[in-house]
This record gives C-alpha cells, structure tokens and sequence, in this order.
C-alpha cells in the first residue's frame, strides 16, 4: 500500500489540537494551540503547523476527520466525528482494557462507558455550568497568578489543601480571595480547587456506572496534580496516554476513524470523498460529508431493543448537537 | 444629635452610609472590593465620615451587612442583607411591597410587609447566573464601563439571544458573538435581556405587587430598569441611592435599636403587645 497520511483536528472551546497518523497507526506530527474565536482560522493554522511540524505535503494527506465543538468550522475536512466516538474509538486503541473514560475539557466534561471495539454505551456531559470543567482551575489559578501549565506543579507541594466550594466557579472565585487575605498559601488553594473539582468528576463518572478500566483524556492529563486528586478520589488509577497523547486524544480518535475509512475506500478501489469545501460552503453540514456520530451507534443498540421512550442519552446529546441524527 | 452608621460588604463592593437621629442620609461612601474585607469596610466606613464631616466618635451605633458583615470589626450589630435592603427600600418608597435587588453576586426577590419587615425571599444561592457578574463578563468583553453598558444597549435593534446559563461561559458566548461582527449593543442587549429573565423567574416566586423597588448597584442601569418595567408591567421605584440600600437598612436597625432604648425593635414590638 502506498504511503497515505490521515489527520484528526480536535476543536475544543478552549484548545484546538491536531494529529497525524501514517498508514501504520504512527502518530507523524502533533500540534495544539489556543482556539481563539475565530474557529476556522484556528483550523487552518492548526493545520498548516501540524504539516510543519510532521514534515508532510498537505497533498499527501489522503483524509481528514474533524471533532469538537468547532468540527463544522475545518473547511478541508472530509468527515466530522463527534467528540464521544473519537474519544471512544482513540480510548480502546490506546488502552484497549478502557472501559470508562473521563474527559475534562475546557468547557464540558465527559464520562462515557465503552466496550471492547471501542464503542460508546452511554454517557454524561456537563456542559451548563463552569464548575467542575477546566474553565473553573483555569480562572483560580488567573487569581493566584498562575499559568495552566504550572499549576501541576505547583499545587502538589501542597500539605494542606483548603475546601474550595464546588457550586459555582465565580462563587469560587470569591472563597479564593477570601482564603488569601486570610494569608492561606497558593499551594494549598490551588490543591483545593482540584480536590473540589476532581469530586464534582467522579460522581458524573458514577452517573455512567464505575466500569473499572478507567482512562483519563484533555488537557487535565498534563497536571500531576489533577490526576492524583481524582485518583484518590475514585481510589483506583487512571490511564493516561504518554507524550502528551491525552490531551490529543478526541483528535487522535478522528484521524484514527479518517485513516480506517480511506484504507478501505482505496482497498475497495473507491475514490476519496471531497472536502467540505469541495463540497461548497466550509461552514455547512451539506448532507454527503459523512458523519460518525454515538449516537447512531446508541440508537442502534437500544432503540430496537426497546422501542419504546427514547434514552436519557439520546435526549442529553441531541439537545446538545443536533447534527447527531444522522446514522453512521 | 446622635449619629448612625451602615456598612454593607458585598460581593464585589462594599458601601457605607451615615444617618442622623431623625434618619436623614448624611454622608455615603461607595468603594470596589479588594482582598481584605477588613481594610475595605474600615475604608469605607472612614470616608462616609468625611462625607459627612464626621469624627468616628461622634457615632452612637454602627450596624454591618452584606456577606462580609463579620469582618466589620468596629460594627456593633450584624443583620442579614435581606432584612436590610427590606428596611432600606420602605425607608426610600414608603409604599414597597416588592424589592428586586441585583448585586455583583446574587440576586434577590424580597416580599415585604408595610413596617419594613421580610414577608418572605428568594435568591440565587447555587450560581452566579444572571446577577450583576454577567454585565461585568460583558464589561470586559466590551472594553466598556458598567456605567456605559445600559445606554448602548437601548440602541439595540435586533438583539442577540445569549443561551447559556452559566456566568463562566457567558463571557465566551459574548466574545464569540463579537468575533462574528454582532453589533456590541444586540450583544448586550441579549446579555441584558438574560438577567432580567432569570430575575424575573426568581421575582414571581415570592409574587410581584406593587409598588416594586429596584435596588443594588444593577439599578443604575437603565436599559436593566427598562426590560424589567416591561417585563412585570408596572413602573420601578429607583432611587438614586437605591446603591447603598443595605447599608442603609443596617444604619437604620441600629438607630432603631438606640431609639428603642438598647432593643431590636422586633423586642421592642413584641413588649408594646
């Protein structure tokens, strides 16, 4: 087979990220940076530095998977996956024992239950309220003068850790400065606030059933910290994905899914697919971009068992995105 | 003449008032938080005294709310917020039935009985949703003072509908909605027309009569003001010191308690039967 290339663009509300795999399921080239609000052109630069950074021509990437919250924003995307099938898919290839997986994003964290092929059973998201996702550590740590890179670091020094309330991130905010003018050190405020989030975590994974098996995705997996806090809150260990792989896992399920789909279409001698903007109109969801989408996989499997209310999964997620409703 | 004090340490800023004996406001004084609730309330106390041209000493009782109230260290009684915005909003519109009390943390709906007293209440305790923090979330996002928000946004033609809840996102929501080239008024606008809803809904809880009083540094906004006008179809009782409403109401329970012979006047009315 020649040499083909398949990238996944993962854009998050708060980090885009970007991965490229060869025909060997290699990871070729990494890339992440801030989304920003301008979503399309955080796609294109993601892009363009994934490319530079794997030493690759754009013309010899044979197929590209979009997921995240801005997935209909990447022009040059032949496929759009929802986040839960990319981070279920890339889950299972990474760890293939996972059966519970728990992403914390910047705006929404995820606990979703998987089988053995990587499949998603069910799931939970909190994407109304900024406490318990990374927005929350994100605006503590802005008060104590602290980057998200190194409050890890930083807040595992801590001996003491002080309550945070885990209610509401800007009542947080509050309890923060109360605690320093109360001469509390950063150390153990900063533990506190992951304690308090790392809590809020767990009981949405209790949500989808404690399957042991359990892996650890987003950008929480670079915080030494945060993963103790949620270890010792669920006493058991998490996965995590080596070189930064956490993190870029969303992106690494897309372009695991993209890389499967043009293996076959070549094997099946088919031609690839156009692009979105082939297709005319980046920002649309024209009807023949192919979707991947968990809940066609949940309608699948519980839909015909019983015909009758649709499940609390269903109704979470199409509230949420409507362009689930198509069928994989 | 005997002299009384309030001091009110909220959230986001804390404000101090003075009263003579006949209740009359004689000095006031209006400051952003900083990390120590300790120096702000003595700070604030301090320059409501200059206000008045007034010497520590020549106050008889000094009563403290709002959640800072314990770190009122020179205070001499603590009373909830409630009870004073209660007291405060029938000492400015004798007639109040209703107060709507917006601040930078939380919101209030406060039903009160014609002496001044709590009938009953609601308040956002969970979320910081659509309080005072969503129009600060649009402040920055805007590069605009909270002074300038309620103008610009009557200039609104076709406002933005902002749909999420929390205060968090909210401020992400209205960047994006910027990014995309909305007009800064639509934007806040939609921003303004968020808070009056979730007000609104907290409002109806405890009922709506008239007259309504608007109180809380959220007052001062008009195009606020406006929608809630709207929304509950009557007129508004805004007064221009509607801001320092519960330190008003804490300097009033402590003249009353001076005036009352060293009695709460709940004692006191509960000895006259």
């Amino acid at each position: 087979m020649s040499k083909i290339y398949a990238a996944g663009i993962d854009i998050g509300s708060t980090y885009t990220k970007a991965i490229l795999l060869d025909g060997d399921r290699n990871v070729a080239g990494k890339a992440v940076r801030r989304t920003g609000f301008k979503v399309q052109q955080a796609a294109e630069l993601v892009f363009e530095e994934l490319l530079k950074n794997a030493g690759v021509e754009r013309s010899q990437v044979t197929y590209v998977g979009a997921t995240g919250y801005g997935r209909f924003s990447v022009p040059f995307r032949h496929a759009q996956i929802t986040e839960l099938t990319a981070h279920a898919q890339a889950a299972v290839q990474l760890f293939p024992d996972t059966r519970t997986i728990l992403d914390i994003g910047g705006q929404d964290i995820k606990a979703i239950k998987v089988d053995g092929q990587g499949r998603v059973k069910s799931f939970r998201l909190n994407d109304k309220c900024a406490a318990g996702t990374g927005a929350f550590l994100e605006k503590t740590a802005r008060y104590l003068g602290l980057t998200t890179q190194d409050i890890g670091p930083y807040a595992i020094r801590s001996t003491n850790p002080k309550a945070i309330s885990s209610v509401c991130a800007v009542f947080a905010e509050s309890e923060v400065i109360n605690h320093l003018a109360n001469g509390v050190p950063a150390e153990d405020i900063m533990m506190g606030a992951m304690i308090s989030l790392g809590g809020r975590a767990i009981q949405l994974m209790r949500r989808v059933g404690l399957e042991p098996g359990y892996m650890l995705t987003g950008g929480m997996t670079h915080n030494v910290a945060m993963i103790k806090a949620l270890e010792q809150a669920l006493k058991a260990p998490f996965n995590v994905a080596p070189d930064g792989l956490g993190q870029l896992n969303g992106a690494y399920g897309a372009a695991y899914l993209g890389l499967r789909r043009a293996q076959k279409l070549i094997a099946e001698g088919k031609p690839i697919p156009p692009t979105a903007a082939q297709l005319g109109g980046g920002e649309s969801t024209s009807k023949p971009i192919r979707r991947w989408s968990a809940l066609g996989a949940t309608r699948n499997r519980y839909e015909i068992r019983d015909s009758g209310a649709p499940t609390t999964a269903q109704f979470t997620i199409s509230k949420r995105a409507p362009d689930l409703t198509a069928a994989a | 003449m005997k002299y009384f004090g309030g001091v009110d340490v909220g959230s986001t800023q804390t404000k101090a008032v003075i009263l003579n004996e006949e209740g009359k406001l004689v000095g006031r004084a209006l400051l952003d938080m900083e990390t120590s609730m300790v120096t702000i309330a003595q700070d604030a106390f301090d320059k409501a005294l200059a206000d008045a041209g007034l010497k520590a000493e020549d106050i008889t009782r000094i009563g403290s709310t709002g959640y800072g109230r314990y770190n009122v260290t020179f205070g001499h009684q603590q009373v909830t917020e409630i009870s004073c915005h209660a007291r405060g909003a029938v000492y400015l519109f004798p007639n109040t039935r209703t107060v709507i009390d917006i601040g930078g943390q939380d919101t209030k709906a406060i039903a009160v009985k014609p002496d001044g007293q709590v009938a009953d209440f609601t308040m956002n305790d969970k979320c910081a949703a659509g309080t005072g923090r969503f129009l600060g979330a649009a402040s920055y996002a805007l590069e605009l003072s909270l002074g300038e928000l309620g103008a610009l946004a009557l200039k609104s033609q076709n406002p933005v509908r902002i749909t999420t809840t929390c205060t968090v996102f909210a401020e992400s929501e209205i960047i994006s909605h910027l990014a995309k080239g909305i007009l800064p008024e639509d934007v806040l606008m939609g921003v303004h027309q968020a808070i009056t809803a979730r007000c609104i809904s907290l409002a109806r809880r405890v009922g709506v009569n008239a007259e309504v009083t608007f109180t809380g540094g959220v007052s001062r906004n008009i195009a606020m003001v406006k929608l809630i006008e709207q929304e509950i179809g009557m007129p508004l009782n805004v007064s221009p010191d509607a801001h320092f409403c519960g330190a008003l109401g804490a300097a009033l329970m402590a003249r009353d308690y001076v005036l009352n012979g060293g009695q709460t006047a709940e004692a006191a009315a509960a000895v006259a039967a």
